[in-house]
């Protein structure tokens, strides 16, 4: 067996770490958030170096591996796909931090309203990260194609809630801040599911070699993707 | 594969077979050499690829037994130069080879340089003394080269010498250059050198390179061609092949996944 494919396992190995670390911490932050949980928001905020320490030591081995390795083809193609995952699962990792100081802010707060919409999106969101790793890990293009199609849902729904809350902002000025927190969160979890869908887009460049990113004209306007 | 204008294609072979006697070593090779383009052929030992390289100046017909099938074309004439009609001699005038070790001859540096010229009949000083100063310029070895021309050529170092070589195949302006594994017996620093040179040549002369070492390919060839048993199996960009190539067995070649 060539010495690579011994790294590339360890290395597949650590993405698959930082990648349950980034789900669990998104998962927390909601549930920080539904159950008025602030020492669970906090206790996220800590583990957070946890990733940053994984997309710093990632990033170091792909960085080894492309000096002493050279490689080619699908293993090239592995490696750098291998350095921008990181970046979006550290980015997502950095989402749920900012959850979780809404949702601290929040709970300090009388509820505005039960949170209905926000589990569903979370749930889209983490359901998307962890079928974009799924198809990373089994270099499945089914599965990344079936993410990419999901993120309009989220899309969708950050709009649907953003207008919600306009509704309760205008009929009592007492709730704007605490509506906008909220809306910041519909922001934060459909930022996610841009990262979720941006990880399926790299495994469909490590698998088929096609770049297809930027590759449709946006869908819709206002949100930076 | 490659889609280009036909219009810049230096040569191509057309189906091309190669026996050494009953052993059938090259099979329906169609392959085309790009003008003022490096084009890089890799595979393991025992492909063809040395085999092919040496088809396009004649080295074959030195032994006997040994039997082309096919044609390789020269562009713009469209001469075949395998045809039986076509003088090897000729052929090597237009197509010079530079071999795997430095083979200078026997004699001075000047002499090596001039030999080309020589056997085509030119003697005037003035003439060979300009050849030979061209050519070692254009090797990149004139300025090492210029106070020592009666020199054995033998007193230069590895990667001297193997310049030198590369002078002595500019000598006579062939149109393309081939080389045969040109950095295998050098150390790096000679082997960057004869890199950059060979990206400088481009500019005038077409070039195929056999190789092989796969980041040699990658820096210096822009079409690379992967061949296995006498088979070409992938013929493409360079970029291409080595990020994204079609064949499964290019991929497990130039990922060190063979066999």
């Amino acid at each position: 067996m060539p010495i690579i494919d011994e790294e590339l396992s360890d290395l597949k190995e650590k993405i698959l770490r930082m990648g349950l670390l980034v789900e669990a911490a998104i998962r927390d932050s909601i549930k920080s958030l539904v159950s008025r949980d602030s020492e669970l928001a906090r206790e996220v905020i800590r583990r957070d170096h946890q990733i940053n320490a994984l997309d710093v030591e990632i990033d170091e081995d792909c960085i080894r591996l492309i000096a002493l390795r050279q490689p080619k083809a699908g293993d090239l193609r592995f490696i750098t796909t291998a350095m921008k995952i990181t970046t979006d699962l550290e980015r997502m990792g950095d989402l749920a931090e900012d959850v979780c100081e809404r949702a601290v802010e929040l709970n300090e707060e009388p509820p505005l309203k039960p949170y209905i919409d926000i589990p569903r999106m979370a749930e889209i969101a983490q359901d998307m990260l962890t079928d974009a790793l799924n198809a990373f890990m089994r270099k499945d293009t089914s599965i990344a194609y079936d993410v990419i199609g999901r993120d309009d849902e989220v899309d969708n729904l950050t709009v649907q809630i953003f207008n919600e809350l306009l509704f309760f902002m205008i009929q009592d000025p007492k709730t704007v801040t605490r509506a906008v927190k909220i809306t910041y969160i519909a922001k934060y979890l459909e930022r996610i599911a841009d990262h979720a869908t941006n990880i399926a887009e790299m495994v469909v460049y490590t698998v088929e070699g096609r770049i297809i990113r930027h590759t449709e004209p946006p869908k819709h306007q206002g949100h930076e993707s | 594969m490659v889609k280009e204008e036909k219009s810049q294609y230096k040569a191509e072979s057309k189906d091309l077979n190669f026996y050494y006697g009953s052993v059938h070593a090259l099979k329906d090779i169609s392959l085309h050499i790009l003008e003022k383009k490096v084009t890089a052929l890799i595979g393991p030992s025992g492909c063809g690829k040395t085999t092919f390289l040496r088809c396009f100046n004649r080295m074959h017909d030195l032994y006997p037994h040994n039997r082309y099938e096919g044609e390789i074309i020269l562009h713009p004439e469209n001469i075949n130069i395998i045809s039986s009609g076509i003088d090897p001699i000729e052929v090597r005038m237009r197509i010079s080879m530079v071999f795997q070790k430095p083979n200078p001859f026997p004699k001075t540096i000047y002499e090596n340089v001039a030999y080309g010229l020589r056997v085509r009949g030119a003697n005037r000083k003035s003439i060979l003394d300009e050849a030979v100063e061209k050519s070692l310029r254009r090797a990149a070895l004139w300025d090492e080269a210029k106070d020592r021309l009666n020199k054995l050529a033998f007193d230069l170092s590895g990667g001297q010498q193997q310049r030198l070589c590369i002078a002595r195949a500019l000598a006579t302006s062939p149109e393309i250059l081939l080389f045969d594994e040109p950095t295998s017996s050098l150390d790096p620093i000679a082997t960057s050198k004869i890199e950059e040179l060979i990206i400088e040549l481009k500019k005038e002369v077409s070039i195929l390179i056999v190789t092989h070492n796969m980041q040699q390919a990658a820096r210096v060839a822009d079409l690379t061609a992967f061949m296995y048993l006498g088979e070409l199996i992938e013929f493409d960009r360079t970029d291409k092949i080595f990020t994204n190539p079609s064949n499964k067995l290019t991929e497990e070649y130039i990922t060190g996944r063979f066999g």
